[in-house]
């Protein structure tokens, strides 16, 4: 194949009614990384359930990328119905190349009004021609062609996905991707990627929500308990046969009221466990997680943030769940919220939760987005970790049992059902060292204390977050805006401005001595968040010392935010 | 409810000595259980009624051992004293008890309990085949009517409650 | 551990801890609390084995009163706690209790899913058709007539018949018990446990405190008039006709319990990432 100097190009595909724009989108990533470039792909789509207008967004690059490009390189429209929908969401200017189908319907103002370049090619028509025919597999041959790559090469994962569907089906698609690839010749696209780093790292091409499954059972979780909601319900959906290949158990539950407890049941008999959710689920399971943080049960909810607040926008990203991840529970309930930073950040956030669960016999709130749930990417097989479940169980019992014990860490050995002498119950009434339940004061205070000191004094290490580059400006951001934040850094920093990122990993329990040392000497603060309401800076704000001044860069979703506008944040403030 | 089907059958002596141990026992747990209630809920004149109740109980199960000699009493009653449907004869009702009960309550109950043992050893007096069995039988008999007796002459000590003996002006409390 | 002595047997004292119940003195949980001590005894069970799991109410409070494992959860999620334990361990027995309020008010919902998955457990609830924790406001199974300060004049509205709902939902085995008859009780809920699947007892338990009616109950509950069937249609009929005090077992299902293998397998954790390899 031919190959360019770009060290990245981005494509975005559109369609509706059943065209399969994202069958090409994902199609190539499949084929890119199968050649070596790093990748992501997500997908935008309308209310419907089926036939709404569609777009897939890729991002191919030599390096691993973590977000979405400011614009487009190249947009393909195998229709647009309904494309005014998506809007700033995919962004082309006066370098892309917008490829067109004259009876696809009129190309809404984000094409017309860009200055990007118009080539109109009928790809409807050409599928016609073509027995069982399909425009989105014309669009495939076209891209693959503009991109460099060879037809055999974006061939490969559609024969995959087409194996069940018989020869003609396969064979339709071999002929459209041939007659795309035809029809594009001749056409200029300067946006070639540079050949793929040569390396010998194994690579995976994987979702978020796949990485956190994967990452659950890496941290020693045996049992899941599962509701669906959108856009958690893959995670649940990869677990169910996976958990069952290592000895582990899925269980369906009629509601989040019941998969939140049933993971604090398992938990209670000794099996680490863990469910995923959304919004409104996070909402439903607030009441038990206080039981787990009161009982001292570990226990990991995965909350795949999406549009709030309520119903929302289900298939969108946003960080509005802050709030509720740290300040949910009634009455004082110190308990554990991280937040992975980008799709392969999922697997080793997650396993750490687990671990950090387990160890401290505490509720772990995951915040996780829809967009890094969602995407995929192809990256590097992250490394094994050491991080597995290691919860303090008393075994040999003599005497009365003490089910909260104070110790020198505030770690209690938990006896495990079936251990003799170790008979005690788990509650969330108010309680003494013996667990019975107390109202007296000096019990109560203790067992606070004990509870907020046992994360408190935990030594988290440097994972608690990213924190890169120097200068004095500090950009601290979260979550899946990482990403964006960093590439933003990094193109200020090749353009001479030295600028850092502090992205906690950790949110609860604060690190007050650890985020003083990361913001050491700095002039100025600029807060990234993806909410209305500033829940992070006013969070920062609340528990942290900002020994400069602040600005924040708030918007809520459904909007990604991305690296340019970061970058132009960063710019302004000099 | 069937309070008097179902109770063990008595076949021999051995039989016999188990189920009259067994019963005091029972009476034993019941009455320390009651005290216990009672401690639990501030009424301390029946925290002792009910300990002396117990503790006389626990005379009367004594005495059955030593009836016993050598056999093991304990033992058997473990293995037959199943008392199928109904409670065991002298266990005092814990559905009659209050927390504000007076000592003519307790006496009442213990009445009611020592009754019904003297109703039981009575049937076996009348149906029992083995003419030792009916001799231990009528032992019995003559042991729970002196205890009939004895309850009697507790509660003359005790007049009966006024009609708003369980008033407790404060309201329930609600604990969840 | 230490070796187990396998002729051991137990008392029923041996499943009693040394917590002084809250329960009003003339509580029926007391007598529930002695059924289970008796029932466990029976069937010689080591109180380390078993967990007695419970939601929020008066009779949610036995845990902490057996020598059993124990969780008092949050109300009404008792039946969704067992379920994650008892699949994860199948090795324990798993005892639930629960009330009128805490298991067919807030609890409803599990209660239906719980029958209808049919996992080896036993559902205790001691109803006394009043919520008595909180202080007398009517429970799904108080008559329609019963005057409370929440429901003036009364609710005016049927009760929830859980026999019924029970049996249209699958659960495997059914009966209902007084709490003033614990022998009785005793030998129903060993024949629970030992039956396979989801096992659901009704134990009516009065209240002395808010339903000092309820003292007329022990002559109100009469024997069934007919024993347990395994036909779903016969005990749908005599449930629908029940007038609320048959004691003894309705039904006796043959339904297979829910229990996926646990700890069966074991591959390599590399295996699963073939999944994602490029």
């Amino acid at each position: 194949m031919t190959m360019g100097a770009s060290p990245s190009v981005s494509i975005a595909i559109v369609g509706s009614g059943g065209a399969g724009a994202l069958t090409t989108g994902n199609s190539l990533l499949e084929a890119a990384s199968a050649a070596g470039w790093h990748g992501l792909f997500t997908r935008t789509m309308g209310p419907q359930i089926r036939g709404g207008e569609a777009a897939g967004l890729l991002r191919l690059a030599v390096h691993p990328v973590e977000c979405l490009p400011d614009q487009f390189d190249l947009l393909i429209g195998i229709d647009w119905l309904n494309a005014h929908r998506f809007g700033a969401e995919i962004k082309v200017g006066p370098q892309s190349l917008v490829i067109s189908d004259p009876r696809g319907g009129e190309p809404p103002p984000m094409v017309t009004q860009s200055g990007a370049r118009v080539v109109e090619i009928p790809m409807k028509e050409m599928a016609k021609a073509i027995s069982d025919g399909r425009p989105n597999m014309i669009a495939l041959g076209i891209a693959s062609r503009l991109l460099g790559f060879t037809t055999e090469q974006v061939f490969a994962p559609i024969a995959k996905r087409l194996a069940d569907k018989g020869p003609a089906a396969i064979e339709a698609s071999r002929a459209g991707i041939k007659v795309g690839f035809g029809a594009a010749a001749g056409i200029e696209f300067g946006t070639q990627l540079a050949p793929p780093s040569p390396s010998s790292a194994r690579r995976w091409l994987l979702s978020g929500n796949e990485a956190t499954a994967l990452g659950a059972i890496r941290g020693g979780v045996r049992f899941a308990a599962a509701y669906p909601i959108t856009p958690a319900t893959e995670i649940l959906e990869w677990l169910a046969p996976n958990l069952s290949k290592v000895g582990g158990v899925l269980l369906q539950a009629e509601d989040e009221l019941a998969a939140i407890n049933m993971i604090i049941g398992s938990s209670y008999g000794g099996t680490p466990a863990l469910t995923a959710t959304s919004g409104p689920g996070l909402s439903l399971m607030i009441e038990a997680l206080g039981l787990a943080t009161c009982a001292e049960m570990p226990v990991v909810v995965v909350d795949v943030m999406r549009g709030g607040p309520s119903t929302g926008i289900p298939t969108k990203s946003e960080q509005g769940d802050l709030n509720i991840a740290v300040y949910g529970l009634h009455g004082d309930a110190p308990h554990l919220v991280l937040a992975p930073q980008s799709v392969g950040d999922c697997l080793f956030t997650t396993q750490w939760a687990t671990y950090l669960a387990e160890t401290l016999q505490a509720p772990a709130i995951v915040l996780s987005d829809q967009f890094i749930g969602q995407s995929r990417a192809a990256i590097e097989r992250p490394a094994d970790v050491a991080f597995i479940g290691a919860r303090a169980v008393a075994t040999e019992i003599s005497g009365a049992y003490k089910r909260h014990a104070m110790t020198a860490n505030g770690v209690s050995p938990m006896a495990i059902p079936g251990t003799r002498g170790g008979q005690y119950t788990a509650d969330g009434l108010t309680h003494s060292e013996r667990g019975t339940p107390t109202s007296g004061a000096a019990d109560h205070l203790a067992q606070l204390d004990k509870r907020r000191d046992k994360l408190d004094h935990f030594n988290f290490g440097d994972h608690w977050a990213t924190v890169e580059g120097t200068g004095d400006l500090a950009v601290i951001t979260w979550g899946s805006l990482t990403g964006a934040a960093r590439e933003a850094v990094g193109r200020a920093t090749a353009d001479g401005i030295d600028v850092r990122v502090v992205a906690p990993r950790l949110l609860a329990p604060v690190r007050p001595e650890q985020m003083a040392a990361a913001l050491a000497g700095v002039k100025r603060i600029l807060v990234v968040e993806q909410t209305h309401g500033g829940q992070f800076h006013k969070y920062l704000r609340a528990h942290y010392d900002l020994p400069a001044p602040v600005r924040v860069f708030k918007r809520p979703g459904p909007l990604p935010i991305t690296a340019g506008e970061i970058y132009r944040a960063i710019t302004d403030w000099r | 409810m069937s309070k008097a089907a179902g109770n063990p059958k008595v076949s021999n002596l051995n039989d016999l000595l188990a189920i009259a141990y067994q019963i005091e026992i029972d009476a034993v747990d019941r009455y320390k259980l009651l005290a216990d209630q009672m401690e639990t809920h501030n009424n301390p004149e029946l925290v002792k009624i009910f300990r002396d109740l117990a503790r006389a109980e626990g005379i009367h199960g004594e005495e059955i051992r030593r009836l016993a000699g050598d056999f093991d009493v304990v033992a058997h009653a473990r293995q037959i004293a199943k008392f199928e449907r109904s409670e065991s004869p002298e266990e005092a009702d814990l559905g009659s008890a209050h927390y504000m009960m007076t000592p003519w309550h307790a006496l009442q109950l213990s009445l009611d309990g020592e009754k019904r043992a003297l109703a039981y050893f009575t049937s076996i007096v009348e149906t029992a085949k083995d003419p030792k069995v009916k001799a231990l039988a009528a032992e019995l008999v003559e042991e729970e009517a002196e205890h009939v007796a004895l309850v009697h002459r507790l509660l003359r000590r005790y007049p009966k409650p006024s009609a708003n003996w369980a008033d407790d002006m404060d309201p329930p409390v609600s604990q969840e | 551990m230490s070796t187990v002595d396998t002729r051991l047997t137990y008392k029923q004292a041996d499943y009693k801890s040394d917590v002084k119940p809250i329960w009003c003195p003339g509580c029926g949980d007391y007598h529930v609390l002695m059924s289970f001590g008796r029932a466990f005894a029976q069937l010689g069970l080591p109180p380390e084995k078993i967990a007695v799991i419970s939601g929020i109410g008066c009779s949610s409070r036995i845990p902490a009163y057996t020598n059993c494992y124990g969780f008092h959860g949050v109300h009404g999620r008792s039946l969704a706690l067992a379920a994650g334990l008892k699949v994860t361990r199948p090795d324990l027995t798993v005892v639930v209790a629960s009330g009128d309020g805490d298991g067919y008010s807030i609890g409803g919902n599990h209660f239906l899913h719980a029958c209808r998955r049919n996992i080896d457990m036993t559902y205790v609830v001691m109803d006394n058709h009043i919520y008595g924790m909180t202080k007398g406001q009517p429970s799904p199974t108080t008559e329609p007539e019963f005057d409370t300060a929440l429901s003036p004049g009364g609710t005016g509205l049927r009760p929830f018949n859980p026999l019924v709902i029970a049996l249209a939902s699958g659960a495997n085995f059914i009966a209902r018990c007084f709490s003033g008859d614990p022998n009785e009780t005793a030998a129903v809920l060993v024949e629970a446990i030992q039956h396979p699947g989801f096992s659901f007892i009704e134990i009516l338990s009065p209240c002395v405190t808010f339903r000092p009616d309820e003292k007329a109950w022990k002559d109100l509950v009469h024997p069934a008039p007919v024993g347990a069937t395994n036909d779903p249609g016969k005990a749908a009929r005599r449930i629908m006709t029940d007038d609320g005090f048959n004691i003894g077992v309705l039904y006796r299902g043959d339904r297979k319990p829910y229990q996926p293998a646990v700890g069966a397998t074991n591959i390599n954790l590399s295996e699963l990432e073939k999944d994602f390899e490029l």
